[in-house]
């Protein structure tokens, strides 16, 4: 570990993955599964086959589908509302599920902790790293890829890849796990060349095509020329950018068809990784662990193969980035102002460390505002 | 009731006992009548059931299983009813929201604004109240205060109609736009609990501050909330001088003016009635589902209760029923995504099927004889 | 700060230019429908599949026009079988509309999984602004020809309802249906192809998310688009030339949230993002009066009587 500040969710890490995989699942206190009648239950937000988030999980649990015995039921279009606490509680009931994975942020609180409460012998794991040691229940757990450094290795070749060292980001909400994106990717491009900016356009929500397209227009007519997103589909928002003629970063998916001319890389989660240690789990009947979250070093993230977009300086600092993340190098290293010139992160931390699952500010050098 | 003549002494003729011999003849044909009210629907449904079977074959699936899981999923356990009617009480209220402007000739379309926006005041208020007031006292405040901003955010939409002859349709649409709008900042800025980073809410209220289930199910007070407020309304609509002045009013607009009624007062508070109950809605979906308000509290309730209104013909008593059909049927829809392999769009395809068929059968009403008063006395 | 205002202001002409086409199609329709004294609140569905028919059919046919023909023809069917509903005695048209929008929502997702993905040809825009050296200001005047089909259409449609006997017919109808029967007219035919017609313009507005703007296909395209423009008619007061000026004016409004970002504007998104609302809302209030509220609404529509 070179992180010069080890942090609790390192430790876990460390355990969860260095140990053989289901060290730690609360103390041995779950329930063993007997390997082959089990029921996995899957609850998407959107669309399966979204083109997003929502598909790169789906594509994913076929590595359950592939475990001899384990049948796998999937809901799509679930609200965050009790629809959801309903779905689950559905598929406990009249399917016999003995695993959930709850694959929306929104679904952790009240929905998944209350009904692990209520279900005491079902497993819920829920795609956030929420789950508290301390407070939630045992039989519920978290897993989560920090793609966040993958954003941050976007930002490394945008920033060898502007010219008016203008970068834009068309953002859904400003929530942690966006505003970290957003950070790592002004970061990135800052390592490579402290000239770069990031300017942010919040759209309200995630879904919002017609806005996600003035956003991207907005961004290039603002001068921006290397355009990326977080927002559920990003197909709108790299196909305007390549209409415009500005390069384009990809989200959740790979977008590289779509920008054949100013395609660089783009942040992919690698869900795949952690479902099939899920299902490795299973079949030996272990019960997956409380919590496992990662980024490069374990292979829970990657960037898209590079596009036409990527200039070889860019392509070869990326890879050096990349070599750095799985080696632990920090992202954020203190101490680092905020946009409103307080300081926001007081001392280096570890790539994994809680303290930065709360961010709730925008570093220097993004313009746009969280309110 | 265009044929009753329209002034305040007959209102109170209407509430005037009839004499029981009278009642009971009257009672005979109301329900020859009343039972047309019960087949066309019937038969509208299997109508629909029909087009759907014919659907699910030409894509290759078993209509059987289809009916098995709809039942399985929405009626047929403990669970699933249970499941049902809780699904159904946001949309009893949010129904109501629409009813009652019906009645007196409005289209309101604003009952999602009202319920978000009333949702969050609730939980905006409850900030300050939580630890210091009792529990009870607390929500009682917080229920009322969903009600009145609520009320006063269709209320609005209403007073624009009588102050300014703005269309009400469109502008409580626009209002619940803004509505959701106002959450959002809020929700987001000044009053965002940064404990929780990844989804912006209130704080939460706490687990003793929730409202909890009717005891012996797991179904919220919601749901005996909106059908207690469809039978007062109903009561109110049908059985007081308000309420007849209102069907007046929604009868013959200029009638009403010539009668010397208060039609502006009627309007804005038949709107402002409207949006209490959304505002009602939103309040149960934060103090007992959410917990906390956030972007989740503009699920859509507001605008499905548009549709359970039109289907139950605006009458508050017909709303529940329609309403736990369709609780039913979304209930359903995960178990039918699940088993069967089949889009979740596959459910809103059988909802709008079903809505299409039975809004059509409404042309079938005396078509019968056999559900015909023998005097073919006029009922309307 | 004077460039700031004028990519507002550029972004403000390319929104209204790039985001009022469907908005314009689908009042359009909705106001020849209402002209004839029918609401068909259903538009959303009918934009929603239009769009998905519009991309599935480009997509397999490999033309894009094709594909705004298809979806004409998808969104004539579905206002055909409203007009065919309402056609029935005591059948509310608001309400099966409402229905409709379900309906057709519905077919377009069930329907529509497939096409998620795939890349269609698009419809190609023609550039108008070639004279100008501002990279920004030749791409908000990259003007998609369905923009001009949809202005021509309201001016013919205007032109026509004055001064045609076909004109007369259909507002006779949406006037009083007494008189349009004493004329021998035959009321529920004339609703009938108005729907249908009505139906067309919205689906081809569809094709126009789809194909051109923001030029793909998935669940989440319209948001609630063919219900505003179903409301821009009443705001426009039933004329297919104010029609385009409200969707104009729309547009406009709905580039000001993310293009005043753009520029470091960006306390209170939220609200103006909500702009096109907002200045809705305030415009009707100061425009409408107590007294002449139903100045020029067709007779017939439901919400007049």
């Amino acid at each position: 570990m070179s992180e010069p500040h080890i942090s609790r969710r390192a430790l876990i890490r460390t355990t969860a993955l260095g140990l053989a995989g289901a060290a730690f699942t609360a103390g041995g206190l779950g329930r063993a599964f007997a390997a082959g009648d089990l029921t996995v239950g899957v609850v998407y937000v959107g669309a399966r086959d979204d083109f997003g988030w929502n598909q790169a999980h789906a594509v994913a649990i076929k590595a359950l589908k592939d475990v001899p015995g384990v049948k796998v039921v999937e809901e799509e279009n679930v609200p965050e509302t009790d629809a959801v606490s309903k779905s689950m509680e559905s598929m406990v009931n009249l399917d016999g599920a003995g695993l959930i994975l709850a694959t929306s942020f929104g679904y952790y609180t009240p929905f998944v902790v209350d009904l692990a409460r209520k279900y005491p012998d079902v497993e819920f794991r829920h795609a956030a790293p929420l789950w508290n040691k301390d407070k939630d229940p045992k039989n519920a757990g978290s897993y989560f890829g920090y793609l966040n450094q993958a954003h941050y290795v976007n930002g490394v070749a945008a920033g060898l890849s502007t010219k008016s060292n203008k970068l834009g980001f068309v953002a859904a909400k400003p929530i942690a796990s966006v505003l970290s994106n957003i950070n790592s990717f002004l970061l990135g491009a800052r390592s490579v060349n402290p000239k770069a900016t990031v300017q942010v356009i919040f759209t309200g929500d995630w879904s919002l095509p017609v806005r996600e397209a003035e956003a991207a227009n907005a961004l290039v007519d603002a001068g921006a020329d290397v355009i990326t997103c977080h927002v559920d589909g990003p197909k709108v928002v790299i196909e305007t950018a390549e209409k415009r003629g500005a390069k384009s970063c990809g989200h959740n998916a790979s977008q590289a068809p779509l920008a054949p001319k100013g395609f660089v890389t783009g942040a992919e989660y690698k869900w795949e990784t952690i479902y099939k240690g899920y299902a490795a789990d299973i079949a030996a009947g272990k019960t997956p662990p409380n919590f496992i979250a990662g980024g490069y070093e374990v292979d829970f993230v990657r960037n898209t193969p590079f596009g036409a977009g990527a200039t070889p300086e860019a392509r070869k600092a990326a890879l050096a980035a990349i070599e750095g993340l799985k080696a632990g190098k920090p992202i954020y290293v203190g101490p680092l102002r905020d946009n409103k010139g307080k300081v926001a992160i007081d001392k280096t931390y570890g790539n994994l460390d809680p303290f930065l699952d709360r961010m709730d500010y925008l570093l220097e050098g993004v313009v746009g505002s969280t309110t | 009731m265009s044929d009753a003549p329209a002034t305040p002494s007959a209102a109170s003729d209407l509430i005037r006992p009839v004499a029981p011999e009278a009642a009971r003849s009257a009672w005979a044909l109301r329900l020859r009548a009343n039972s047309e009210y019960v087949a066309i629907p019937l038969i509208a449904i299997a109508v629909a059931a029909a087009l759907f079977a014919l659907f699910l074959l030409a894509i290759g699936k078993s209509p059987a299983d289809f009916v098995s899981y709809v039942w399985r999923g929405g009626f047929g356990t403990a669970f699933s009813f249970q499941n049902t009617l809780q699904r159904s009480s946001p949309l009893i209220l949010t129904a109501l929201a629409v009813a009652i402007p019906a009645r007196i000739g409005l289209i309101m379309i604003g009952g999602e604004g009202a319920l978000v926006l009333g949702g969050f005041a609730a939980a905006a208020l409850a900030i300050p109240m939580i630890g210091v007031l009792p529990p009870l006292l607390a929500l009682t405040v917080m229920a009322a205060f969903a009600m009145l901003v609520g009320g006063f955010w269709v209320g609005l939409a209403g007073f624009l109609r009588t102050a300014r002859g703005v269309n009400e349709t469109i502008s409580s649409l626009l209002l619940t736009y803004i509505g959701i709008a106002i959450m959002n900042f809020f929700v987001e800025g000044a009053l965002r609990d940064l404990s929780n980073p990844n989804k912006p809410s209130t704080k939460p209220l706490g687990d003793a501050y929730m409202v909890g289930k009717i005891p012996g199910t797991d179904v919220h007070w919601g749901f005996a909330a909106g059908v207690l407020l469809c039978v007062l309304l109903y009561l109110l609509l049908e059985r007081t001088t308000f309420g007849f002045a209102a069907r007046v009013t929604g009868g013959n607009y200029r009638a009403a003016l010539a009668q010397g009624l208060p039609v502006g007062k009627l309007i804005v508070a038949c709107s402002g009635l409207a949006g209490a109950c959304a505002g009602l809605a939103g309040f149960f979906e934060v103090a007992a589902i959410q917990g906390r308000a956030n972007a989740s509290l503009a699920a859509g309730y507001g605008f499905t209760g548009i549709l359970v209104s039109f289907l139950a013909r605006h009458n508050p008593l017909v709303i529940p029923p329609v309403a736990i059909l369709f609780g039913g049927i979304v209930a359903s829809g995960g178990l039918i995504q699940r088993r069967m392999g089949l889009p979740d769009a596959t459910v809103q395809v059988l909802e709008g099927l079903i809505f299409v068929v039975i809004l059509t059968s409404e042309t079938l009403y005396g078509r019968f004889s056999i559900f015909k008063p023998p005097a073919g006395r006029d009922r309307t | 700060m004077n460039d700031a205002v004028l990519t507002v202001l550029i972004a403000m002409l390319g929104g209204a230019i790039r985001v009022s086409t469907p908005f314009m199609f689908v009042a359009l329709g909705e106001c020849l429908t209402e002209k004839s004294g029918r609401v068909n609140l259903g538009l959303e569905g009918t934009l929603v599949l239009g769009a998905m028919v519009a991309y599935a059919a480009s997509y397999h046919t490999g033309s894009p026009w094709l594909g705004v023909l298809a979806a004409g023809v998808a969104g004539a069917a579905l206002g055909a079988m409203h007009g065919a509903i309402c056609g029935l005695p005591k059948v509310n048209d608001v309400a099966v509309g409402i229905a409709m929008m379900l309906f057709g929502v519905g077919i377009a997702f069930f329907f529509g999984k497939p096409y998620i993905q795939p890349t269609a040809p698009r419809l190609d825009s023609i550039s108008l602004g070639f004279w100008s050296d501002s990279p920004s200001l030749k791409s908000a005047l990259e003007v998609n020809p369905l923009f001009f089909v949809g202005v021509v259409i309201a001016v013919a449609l205007a032109w026509a309802l004055r001064n045609t006997r076909w004109g007369l017919v259909v507002r006779t109808v949406g006037d009083s249906a007494p008189a349009a029967r004493a004329m021998g007219l035959s009321v529920n035919l004339v609703r009938f192809l108005t729907t249908s017609v009505g139906g067309f313009l919205a689906g081809a507005g569809g094709a126009f998310l789809s194909l051109s703007y923001p030029g793909s296909w998935n669940q989440g395209l319209s948001s609630g688009q063919g219900l505003m423009a179903v409301a821009l008619v009443i705001f426009a007061r039933w004329s297919p030339v104010r029609c385009v000026y409200a969707a104009l004016l729309f547009g406009a409004a709905g580039a000001l949230g993310p293009s005043l970002q753009s520029i470091g504007i960006t306390q209170g998104y939220y609200f103006f993002n909500a702009a096109p609302y907002i200045l809705t809302l305030v415009i009707m209030i100061a425009t409408s009066s107590a007294t002449h509220s139903a100045r020029d609404m067709p007779g017939e529509l439901t919400m007049a009587k």
